[in-house]
This record gives C-alpha cells, structure tokens and sequence, in this order.
C-alpha cells in the first residue's frame, strides 16, 4: 500500500494529541493526522461512537488499531455525533492512505462553536512535531 | 542432585572472569544483607531420577484411579478411552516444549493447530467464533461474563442452578470483582424452571447461564428457555458437554451467544482435576471482544499460506488494562489432544460415541432406576449421566467395606449433597464408552448388596503401570 | 534493496494443508466398542425429543488413523522448540523440561484419577499437593500455599480478590491498585478485572521503583502494590524494605509477581522482603513444559494475615488417629470461593514436585546461582564489539537472571529495528529473545538465558548476534527481509486482522 506523504492542510484545525476537525458552520468532521497514523502504522481497525452519542473536547471518543497498538482518539471539539465514517469498517486503511478525505472519521454539530479557537492552525501544528 | 545445569567448575570459573567478579555471590550483592536468605532451603536433599520416580509412583499407588475400580464419576470430567496416538502426538517435543507461538515463522505447526482446533470447536457448538482454548470449563463462565457486562453495559448475571456448581462458584468469586451481581434460577423436575427463570431476568441482565445436558444431567430445551433471555436483550451463554454434541442439537442452533466448557472429555486424562482446556465459541458480533489467543490465517511475503495470532490488540499484552481479559495461555498442548481426539473420532464416529452413550446410560438408567431402596431423581432426557435417589443416606452407602480398621474404598458415584442440600439424598451416574455392560451391573450389585464381593473389579498396577488383573479398559 | 536469491526450501515447497483439506467421506480411524449385551439400539429420538437433537453431523474431518499421524508430525516440524534449540525469551524461563516428571505425570495412580474421588481414595494425590504446598510456602518464605489458581494470570485476579476480601474484613474498600511501569501487561489486565483502578509508578535510574514518585502516590486509597522483583529490567530492587514498609504503613498489601522467581530461589525470599501474596509460575521457576501456550498453574502464597480468604478447597492434613490423614477443606467461610473446576493442574503439580524432589534445597537455589551467573556471561559478551555499540544494556549493572537491550542505536545507524533482528535471529537456528518489552525500553530485548543452558550456546548466541550485525553493517536489508529459511517466511499480520479467518471456510 503506498501511503500518503506527510502533509498538514491549511484549511484544518489541529489537536496536541494528532487530531483535526474541519470546522464548516456549527458542524464539525473529525480525523487523525498524517503524524497519528504514521506512528501508528497500518491501520487494521476502527472503534468509533454511536450516532447520537455526546464527544467532549479532550476526551477520547473512539479507537484506532494496528496490529500490535491500540490508541484512543481524542475529540478536539465538543459536540453531537451526526455521522459515523461506515467506509472504515471494510476498509480501515484509508485511515492510513487518505487521513484527511477518506479517511475521516466521525462528523459533530458543535455544542461550543468557539473551542475551536483554542486549536493550532496548520503551521503551529507542524512546528510543534519538530 | 539433578540439576540438569551442564556449567562445570572450569567453566563457571572461565564465565565470573569473562564477567569481572570472583565469585556468583558478587553477581547477588545487589539484594540487600537484610533479605537474603542466611540459610539454606529447609528442603530434603535432591534425589536420584530413579528414588524419585520410587517415591511419586508410591504416591500413585495409593490412589484408586480409574484403572482400578470402574468409575461412574462425572460431574464435567469423565473417564473416556483416549486413543494411543493422543500421547504420541502431545508428546514429540516440538508440541511439548515451545512458548507461546510469539515468532510466527517458526511456529507454524501449533499456530495451524490452533486455527484446526477454533474450525473443530465452531463446528461441534454450531457458533461460528471459537478463540483457541480457555485454562479449563468453569472459569470460561467468568470470561463469557465479562463479555456480556462489557457489551451490555448491565452488571446482572443470572444462572440456572443445573449450572455446573463450580461454575456458579467461580461466577460468585468473580462477580465481586466485575461489580456484579449474581441470581440464581431453581430446578424443577430435573429442568431449569420457565417460570422462575422469566421473573429472574430484567432489564438490568447482561447474561443467562444455562447448561447442556445440566449438571443433573438432563437435557434441557435451550432453545425454548432463551426466548425469555432474548426478550430482555440480555445474552444466552450456554455451558455445553462437547461429547454429547455429537448427538445434541449445538446451542449455536438454540439461539446461544456464547458456548463454553470443560475439554477434559476431548483427548484429556483425568489428571485429579487438570489441567485440560476451555473452549469458547460465540456469534460473529463478538470476535472483538472474545478473551485468550485466536489463530488466524494468512499469506507470508512470497504468497505461502501461514498462521498467525490474530487481533492481537485485545490482549493484555497490548490493551493492558483495558483488555477483555487477563488471560494469556491458551492451553495448547491440552487443546491440540482435543483436536487429535476429534480428528479421531471424525464426523462418524463423533455421532456413534453420542449414540452409544446415550443408548448404554438408558440401560444403566433403567437398571439402576428399578432397583430396590432407589428411585430417578428426575424422567427428563439425558445422554450420558443421570441422577438417582436412594432410600439409605448416600454417605452409608458409598463406602465399599468394613470400616473398622479405617476408610474403605468408596463407590466412585458422585453424591450431590454438597453442591445442593436439597439433593442430599441423591447422586450422580455417569457413563462413557469405558463403562461396560458388566460394570454397570457390578455397580447395580453394589448399590443393591453393599460390601460383599467388590473387591473383583479392583485392579492392581505393575511397576510399569499397567493393570495386573483384567482391568476395567 | 539487495535480498538472496533463494530457492525455495523443500518445507517451504510443502504448503499448508489442513486436516479438513485431507478429509475424504468415508474414511474413518475410531473403533468403538460395542453396545454390550441387553443394550437396545433404540432409536435416538425415543430416548431424546427430536427437536433437542442434532440434524446434521458436525463438520469433523474424515480421515484414517495413519493420515492423522502424519499430518500432525508433519505440523510439529512447522515449530521451533525448546529440545531443538537455544530459546532464550525473557521473562519466560525456558528451561530443561525433564522427561522423568513426564513420566510420572502419566502414571494411571495420578492421570486416571478423577477429580471427584472421594479423599480416602486419593491420599496420594492430596499428600502430593500438601508437600508441594510445603516446598512452595518454604521457598516463598510465606506459611500457606494454595495451589488452585489455573496460571500466573489467575494466581494475580486471586491476588487482586483476596486484596479485596483482606479490606473489606477490616471495613475498608479501597480503590486503587499501583503497578510499575515496567509491569507484565497481565498486572493491568487483572487489576482492571478485580474493579481496581491501575495507578502507574515510575522507574528510577537504577531501574527499580521510583520511590519518591511511591511517597506521591501511595495513599489510604491504595489496596496494594504489585511488584516483580528482579523486575522485567532483570534488576534486584534495592529499595524493596523501604518499599514494603511504605506500603504496609497506609495498610495496603504488597504483591509480588513470581515471573522472575528463577533468580532468586533460596537465595532470597518474598515473605522475608515483606510481600504480602506471592504467585509462582510453575511452568516457569519448575519446569512443566510450555506446551506451546499451556498448560502452566499459578499457585499463590500468602502471608498469615490474608490466609482466611484463600480459595477454596485447601488441602489439609489431619494428624491423629494411627497416621495422618489428607483432606479438602471447604469449610473456610471467608474464603474468595473457588477460581476454577476441582482442585487445580494437579499434572502440573507432579511435574513440579518431581523437580523439586530432583533438585532438593540445594539444587533450587544453584539452579537460581546458575541462572545468573549465565545471564551475566551472556550480557558481558554481549557488550563487546559490535553488540556493545549497537545494542546497549538498559540499566547496566549486574543483572539477575535476565537483562534487557536497546535496539534503539542499531535502528538509529544501521536501519535494522528490533523485529528485524529478531527476524534474522531465526535463520542462525534460535529462537529470539523477547521483543518490544518492557515498554519502557525503546526497541526492547530481553534475554533469559537460564541455568540449563552449556556455555557454548550462550557463546554461539552471542556469535550470532555479532555476525548479523556485522552483516547489517554492509546490507541492512538482508536482516530487513529475513527470515529465509523457515517454514513460511514474514506474515502479514495485517491481513489476518483486518479481515480475520479464524476457521476453515
């Protein structure tokens, strides 16, 4: 499988703990960096939460699995469960190969529209890996 | 002293100036004056191999052992005739001797035993997920509990009490640590109660435990029974005897979630008690959540099929606290006897050792029934053991002679008083393939007439082990 | 990227093939003996109702009795094992399994005898069990030894419970449990099991606890401390009386995991350190083989205070009379109850009383001089050329009866990481060392050489090692695509859990 190569797009918001959210009005869709999967690794299995279910900034709301790695996924924003990424339950290795499209992995209506100004932009991202 | 440690003087003095130190001592300064041991170990001396094996085999010696006197003991372990090339098998070093399949290249034949061992366990308990063997019969209940709390989220646990008593037992020792709580569903007529079982469950059940054949031995309609389990969105865990499934309707087809049980019927000794395997089998929705090891095929880097342990992230050694279970040992040389056992068997002989049970324990069912100062405990169904009340206390009539001079043999019938004080009266008959038409009448004559004459079907052992006088097998 | 260029081995060349994959309708091994005299062939559904039985014979193989043989030898070249070969896996303790407590074992006095036998029919096996409760309660320096839990697993939940059982008697209920960061993943496991919560504690620079983080973290709220002492670094820790006084001082217990007991029989003793409940891997420290992922036993011994709650039945001897009498004891109304069916691997038990009989006081604990002794042989080797500089010792000191290497320089210069080598490793003929544990060494090896190992296989270990490396130094990639010479080659474990086939379609 090739994977993708490091990238941080400019249009996302980014957690300390790998995570993003593409924030578009009060709704909000969450993912794992291209630095979370990579350390990682392949990508074998998604855990994610029901629809419906309430995420609190922070805290973790699903898990991600490689072979020999379990990690939780912590939600950068508060929010309602709308979607739940179904894709990834036959094919969870586009967590890996499409981190940012394909690979998202749930969306939210935003509980507190204005968390999202405590998240780094991409550029405060990447530094903060070096 | 055997030691089996090859280091001679020379060498252990080439290895310390290797290491830089005079002596082993210094290598265990780091252990503080104040815990070091300032004697030796109030041991007996090490012994040659041949005293040893002297003292254990008269050890051994002393024990009534299956061999010797026809044993109707069951109660989840039961005297089959295991076929000669279990031991051949189990014993070849290359099954005895390895770890945990850690190095999957190089453990390629207990993995692909494994992966034979969960297809054998799916089929026979018609559930399509089995892991590749739990420590033994009874703690599997904790697992299958700890599944069920974990997917329900409830803490409720019910058991019908023609649940294994030490199932139960096990269950009420775990249960305070799950923060569980555990109700139990009462017998009537030899069958787990309807009635009871249906005002027993709520919304706050996670899991029903029921047994097949129930430990009374009767057959119950499993099928039935959980719809009440289903209505409640609680889940049916059913503990099953494998050797009867060649004939019983499998609990995967009676609407079970999960099956567990005790191995030992499947290509294991007796061995006082262990060790055998436990094997759990579940519904596909379950294979996350599943405890020990599972053996998954695969493809290495040229395209050769191979064997590896899969969803590895669900044990402890990665999920750590979070895992769905603690355990680490799959019991693979005892579950690799189970598979050679069936292997044996075979898709036939699996159904005809089923029918023979079930046709030789009518008999013995009917003789025994008939006779006088005993009465069946229950007239439902049964395979392979089966419940009789007697008019004398069951203490009074186990022992098999004058016991004036100390403890005499006792009949190796399994009394129920124990385990349920309203059984005290009654015991446990079981029957496997080992069990003779003759045997079932000598235990017929003994229930009937006592001490005299018992002594014809007590064998003696040679120094080899080997039974001296016409023995039971 | 350079690779060998490899035929395939003749194994290689004979891919896998199930039981089912070998089944032919028709074909059968079992005889089975007839009804018997008065017996009826009654028809199955006049003895059961029909809807209770089976419709359609279960999907077993059909296969001969020689085709079984062969298939099953066949598997059995697919493994590695201890007979054939150096396997020196930390944590593991893989030492000489003896054939003399295999024949014992498979006496009928012992193998043929039922569970359920009454105990004036079982003396021998009841006076075995007290004797190695015995040995056991000597060795562990504690008085009482129970003998029921399955494996080292199960010996912790029982830890964990009769933690439990321990404060609730005294009216307290506690909610934490403490486990060092370098804690076998079976601690977390079973502290989560007993409805405790796990409370790390950090490693000091030499590799034991780190006590002031102890002095942080140790409250009322705390029901014990868990500890494997050498611990997984294979390091002694010094500390362990302040320890245990700090513990018992806020009146939990201390716990102590018995994986390593191999380096300090009759050396030094748990109870004599202030270990409240200790856990012994049989399967470990005395020798009943690994059988390949079981069967083990993890009997626990436990000091006076917690006795009351141990499982039950116990084995006890009832003096009087003309001679004693061996019984099972289910009278003990604060007992935890029972963990498991029946009294425990009693087979297990004959194996290892066998060994300690072999062995006897002075044996045990030149078994536990010998096991260090070779494990700081095999570590000074193994600091010298190019292991000393690509795999450092983690917490270099002298060792106990294992030590743990970082790979982290060798992945950093040469790009072989730990698995790579481990991989490589199994081309020379050996079975690696433990891997990626603890976590806290980054690229982790751990090595348990034992006693019963001839210095020349240490020396060919460490032979290995070094040409591999040296190997690596001029084409990493060789290691990086090991193995060659195995029965399969590298698996992708991806594969099998992504889409998992556990059975046979």
């Amino acid at each position: 499988m090739t994977l993708a190569e490091a990238s941080y797009p400019e249009d996302l918001k980014y957690h300390p703990e790998h995570d993003w959210a593409r924030i578009e009005g009060d709704e909000a869709t969450l993912g794992i960096t291209w630095y979370a999967q990579d350390s990682l690794g392949e990508v074998v299995f998604f855990e994610g939460p029901e629809v419906g279910s309430e995420v609190s900034k922070d805290q973790p709301y699903a898990e991600v699995e490689s072979v020999k790695a379990v990690s939780d996924v912590v939600a950068p924003v508060s929010g309602e469960v709308i979607a739940v990424n179904e894709s990834l339950s036959d094919a969870p290795e586009a967590i890996n190969a499409d981190p940012y499209e394909t690979g998202w992995l749930v969306k939210v209506r935003l509980s507190d529209p204005s968390e999202a100004d405590s998240l780094m932009d991409a550029a405060a991202y990447a530094a903060s890996l070096e | 002293m055997a030691g089996y440690t090859p280091a001679t003087d020379r060498e252990q003095a080439e290895m310390l100036a290797q290491v830089g130190v005079d002596s082993i001592e210094e290598l265990f300064a780091q252990i503080p004056e104040e815990v070091r041991l300032d004697r030796p170990l109030n041991l007996p001396d090490g012994m040659s191999e041949s005293e040893v094996y002297r003292f254990l085999a008269g050890l051994a010696d002393t024990n009534l052992d299956a061999e010797r006197i026809p044993s109707f003991l069951g109660a989840g372990m039961y005297d089959h005739y295991v076929p000669a090339i279990v031991e051949a098998i189990i014993s070849r070093s290359e099954f005895l001797t390895p770890y945990t399949p850690y190095q999957p290249e190089v453990s390629q034949g207990g993995l692909q035993v494994m992966f034979e061992f969960q297809t054998a366990m799916s089929e026979i308990t018609g559930l399509p997920v089995s892991n590749a063997g739990l420590y033994e019969g009874p703690s599997a209940a904790a697992s299958a509990a700890y599944l069920a709390m974990g997917q329900t989220r409830r803490t409720g646990l019910v058991a019908s009490r023609g649940l294994h008593p030490h199932s139960r037992e096990t269950l009420a020792t775990h249960a305070v640590g799950f923060g569980a709580t555990l109700t139990e569903v009462g017998l009537e007529d030899g069958l787990t109660s309807g009635e009871e079982l249906e005002a027993a469950v709520t919304d706050e059940t996670a899991a029903v435990f029921l047994q097949n054949p129930n430990f009374l031995g009767a057959v119950e309609d499993i099928a039935a029974l959980g719809e009440a389990v289903k209505a409640k969105g609680a889940l049916l865990i059913v503990q099953v005897d494998p050797m009867t499934l060649g004939i019983l309707r499998p609990p995967g087809e009676c609407g079970a979630d999960i099956a567990f049980g005790e191995g030992q019927p499947l290509g294991n000794r007796l061995d006082f008690g262990g060790p055998s395997f436990g094997f759990f089998c579940a519904k596909e929705e379950y294979i996350r959540k599943m405890p020990g090891r599972i053996a998954g095929e695969t493809e290495d880097v040229d395209g050769r099929r191979g064997f590896v342990l899969a969803l590895q992230t669900r044990e402890q050694h990665i999920r750590r606290e979070k895992a769905t279970s603690n355990i680490c040992t799959a019991q693979a040389l005892n579950a690799l006897a189970g598979m050679v056992h069936l292997a044996w068997l075979g898709k036939q002989g699996f159904v005809e050792l089923g029918e023979l049970m079930a046709r030789r324990t009518a008999y013995a069912r009917q003789v025994i029934g008939s006779l006088d100062g005993y009465e069946l405990l229950h007239d439902a169904p049964v395979v392979r053991e089966f419940a009789v009340r007697s008019d004398r206390a069951v203490e009074e009539l186990l022992p098999l002679g004058d016991e004036s001079e100390g403890p005499a043999p006792r009949l190796p019938v399994y009394p129920l008083g124990r385990d349920y004080p309203e059984y005290e009266d009654s015991f446990l008959v079981a029957i496997t393939e080992n069990r003779s038409v003759d045997e079932i009448g000598w235990l017929a004559h003994m229930l009937e007439h006592g001490q005299a004459g018992w002594g014809e079907h007590i064998h003696e052992h040679d120094e080899a082990g080997n039974p001296v006088a016409g023995a039971a097998q | 990227m350079s690779e060998p260029t490899l035929t395939e081995t003749p194994q290689q060349a004979d891919r896998a093939t199930t039981i089912y994959e070998k089944s032919v309708p028709g074909r059968r091994a079992a005889q089975l003996p007839p009804l018997g005299e008065g017996v009826e062939e009654t028809p199955l559904d006049q003895l059961i109702p029909a809807h209770l039985l089976r419709e359609e014979p279960a999907g077993l193989p059909e296969i001969s009795e020689p085709e079984i043989i062969r298939h099953y030898n066949r598997l059995s070249r697919r493994n590695f094992d201890l007979d054939t070969g150096f396997y020196p896996l930390g944590s593991c303790t893989m030492k000489y399994n003896p054939r003399l407590n295999e024949r014992v074992a498979a006496l009928p006095g012992h193998a043929k005898l039922h569970p359920a036998t009454d105990p004036a029919d079982a003396q021998g096996a009841l006076q075995l069990m007290y004797l190695l409760q015995e040995s056991l309660a000597e060795i562990t320096g504690l008085p009482t030894v129970s003998l029921q839990p399955s494996a080292g697993s199960q010996g912790e939940l029982a830890g964990l419970l009769l933690t439990r059982a321990y404060h609730a008697d005294r009216g307290r209920n506690p909610s934490k449990v403490l486990t060092p960061d370098t804690a076998h993943g079976t601690n977390p496991a079973s502290v989560t099991m007993a409805g405790y919560e796990v409370v790390k504690v950090a490693t000091n620079e030499q590799g034991g606890v780190d006590v002031e983080d102890l002095k942080a973290k140790i409250d009322d709220d705390v029901a014990c401390l868990m500890l494997t002492n050498p611990n997984t670094l294979g390091v002694f820790d010094e500390n362990i009386a302040e320890i245990a006084s700090l513990v018992h001082e806020t009146g939990a217990l201390l716990y102590y995991d018995g994986a390593n007991l191999n380096a300090i029989m009759g050396q030094a003793r748990p109870g004599d350190m202030g270990f409240d409940i200790v856990h012994v891997n049989l399967h470990k420290s005395f020798s009943q083989p690994h059988g390949g992922g079981g069967p083990g036993a993890g009997p626990i011994a436990v000091s006076e205070r917690v006795e009351p709650f141990i499982p039950r039945p116990q084995v006890v001897r009832i003096e009087g009379g003309e001679e004693e009498f061996y019984d099972l004891d289910y009278d003990r109304p604060k007992s935890i109850g029972r963990l498991r069916g029946f009294q425990g691997n009693f087979g297990v038990f004959v194996r290892s009383l066998a060994y300690i009989l072999s062995l006897g006081g002075d044996g045990l604990s030149e078994a536990s001089r010998l096991a260090v002794l070779n494990a700081n042989y095999l570590k000074s080797r193994m600091s010298e050329g190019r292991s000393g500089k690509y795999l450092p010792v983690a917490f270099d000191r002298h060792c106990m009866h294992e030590f743990v290497l970082s790979g982290a320089p060798m992945k950093k210069e040469l790009g072989l990481k730990t698995l790579d080598l481990a991989k490589r490793l199994l081309d020379f003929g050996f079975h690696p060392p433990t891997v990626y544990f603890p976590l806290l060494v980054d690229e982790a090896l751990m090595v348990e050489p034992v006693e019963t190992e001839a210095k020349e296989h240490l020396d060919a270990f460490a032979e290995a090692i070094e040409k591999i490396l040296e190997e690596a130094e001029g084409d990493p990639a060789i290691a990086q695509n090991a193995p060659y010479t195995t029965p399969v080659r590298r698996l992708d474990e991806v594969a099998a859990t992504r889409n998992p086939r556990i059975r046979q379609a």
